[in-house]
């Protein structure tokens, strides 16, 4: 476990003892915060010890890249009372299952007796309901831009096979409109955001142009590994020091610039851009992804109007305003008391990929 | 849970599903959204589906980076035994949200 910054244990030390030389020059006299929106830098930040690699002036922010975290009470409580319909077959994530709506889990629920299953695929969700043709059976699906596509094929084909007892319900949601609202946040000042890298694979440069366009922010595009990140750093540095905002790919070996079209025009043919609550963030005009009512028949939210408990949000848990990168974690009064990786209290600490378990894990401290 | 792992493709059958080995396993994805991929090409797979063809020195690293995490997260994105295991889950977490 690397808490303080360790290159021997990076693939190419040389590198990244380069890169962070480069940091620190390119970082002399500015003060700048650098957001990452993927739960899976978030995790290799953490784990690497990036963050306090960074010189003086250079702060690193996690941000909305968590998707159960960013997902709100209100669709976790939707998603419980789905689970609470008679006779039917619940499917999901694994790390949906823990995530508190606001006073209950999907875990819990099947510890009640709820028929309530972790698939690996969409596709293991569609099998059940072709093997178990009484039952309904449901897909909880969240995420982002990676998982929509695949969602989407998955209804395409209960579609077309007419398997009427298959329902999703989307709590998907879009990365661009979230960086934008970040941006538009008065509590946040983010001059250069490490853009996720899966995602993008998905779709492509273009969503994020606006960024630099509209903002004047800088965006790089990164992979996972330790060095990807540094080298994403360095470039938004580099841009920064220029006075230049533009949208690069730091990761091609991952991501073409066009993006992925096929899963693009599938995202398209199932879904519509409609406006999502995010936690933390509130509601985001055209940031979620509704079925197209030509799918209706799947639609669990159309389908069903089960009885939706009111939302309550967990006491004292600032996870919200982690997401935006108000705060760090460590700055929640809850963290490592109340709320620790054993007894987690709000989504952030509950997934694997939320900031709070990273730095919890990884026993970070911001600056 | 956005991470896609990088797998090599074996066979595809008429259906569109590809038999691939991850990380020694073999498992079935679709490739409905990389229709270009052929046997013993490396794809990065999420969700059952193959979503990018890329290159093995790509699927090498970030394989590294994969096995360098926990048991937890890897089996949580692999769907590997463990994904569905209750020992993974904290019982506490509904009492402590209320």
């Amino acid at each position: 476990m690397a808490t303080k910054t360790d290159l021997d244990s990076f693939r190419d030390p040389k590198l990244a003892r380069e890169l962070l030389d480069a940091i620190e020059r390119l970082a002399r006299g500015k003060n700048v915060n650098l957001m990452e929106v993927c739960g899976t830098h978030t995790v290799s930040i953490a784990r690497y010890g990036l963050r306090s690699a960074m010189p003086e002036g250079v702060h690193l922010l996690s941000g909305p890249g968590c998707p159960v975290c960013v997902t709100s009470n209100h669709d976790i409580d939707t998603m419980i009372a789905l689970a609470r319909i008679p006779d039917v077959i619940v499917t999901t994530f694994g790390d949906m299952i823990r995530v508190p709506g606001s006073s209950t889990t999907l875990g819990a629920e099947r510890a009640q007796g709820r028929d309530v299953r972790v698939v690996y695929s969409p596709l293991d969700a569609l099998a059940f309901a072709r093997e178990n043709p009484p039952r309904r059976v449901f897909f909880l699906g969240g995420g982002f831009e990676t998982t929509t596509p695949a969602i989407g094929a998955t209804i395409l084909t209960a579609h077309d096979e007419g398997l009427g007892n298959f329902f999703v319900y989307s709590a998907h949601k879009r990365t661009p409109p979230a960086i934008m609202a970040i941006e538009d946040d008065p509590e946040t000042q983010v001059n250069g955001f490490i853009l996720p890298g899966h995602v993008s694979t998905i779709t492509g440069l273009a969503p994020y142009r606006p960024l630099a366009e509209r903002y004047h922010v800088p965006g790089v595009v990164s992979g996972f590994e330790p060095v990807d990140i540094l080298s994403a750093i360095a470039r938004l540095l580099a841009q920064i020091d220029e006075g230049q905002a533009r949208i690069e790919n730091a990761y091609e070996r991952g991501v073409l610039d066009e993006g992925n079209v096929v899963a693009q025009r599938m995202i398209d043919r199932v879904f519509e851009p409609c406006d999502a609550t995010w936690r933390g963030l509130g509601v985001i005009p055209g940031s979620g992804s509704a079925i197209r009512p030509e799918f209706a028949d799947h639609d669990a939210a159309r389908a069903f109007s089960p009885d939706v408990e009111p939302t309550v949000e967990p006491r004292g848990c600032r996870c919200g305003d982690v997401l935006r990168g108000v705060i760090a974690p460590d700055r929640c009064p809850l963290f490592g008391r109340a709320c620790t990786a054993e007894h987690p209290v709000g989504p952030c600490m509950v997934s694997s990929e939320g900031s709070c378990a990273a730095y919890f894990r990884y026993q970070e401290h911001s600056r | 849970m956005c991470l896609a792992v990088p797998s090599k493709i074996v066979s595809i059958d008429d259906g569109g599903i590809a038999q691939i080995d991850v990380l020694g396993v073999r498992r079935d994805c679709s490739v409905r959204l990389t229709p270009n991929a052929k046997p013993g090409d490396y794809v990065l797979v999420h969700a059952g589906f193959a979503i990018q063809v890329v290159e093995e020195q790509e699927a090498d690293e970030t394989l590294r980076l994969l096995q360098e995490m926990s048991d937890r997260e890897l089996a949580e994105i692999t769907g590997q035994q463990g994904a569905d295991a209750p020992a993974g889950e904290p019982a506490a977490a509904p009492a402590a949200a209320r």
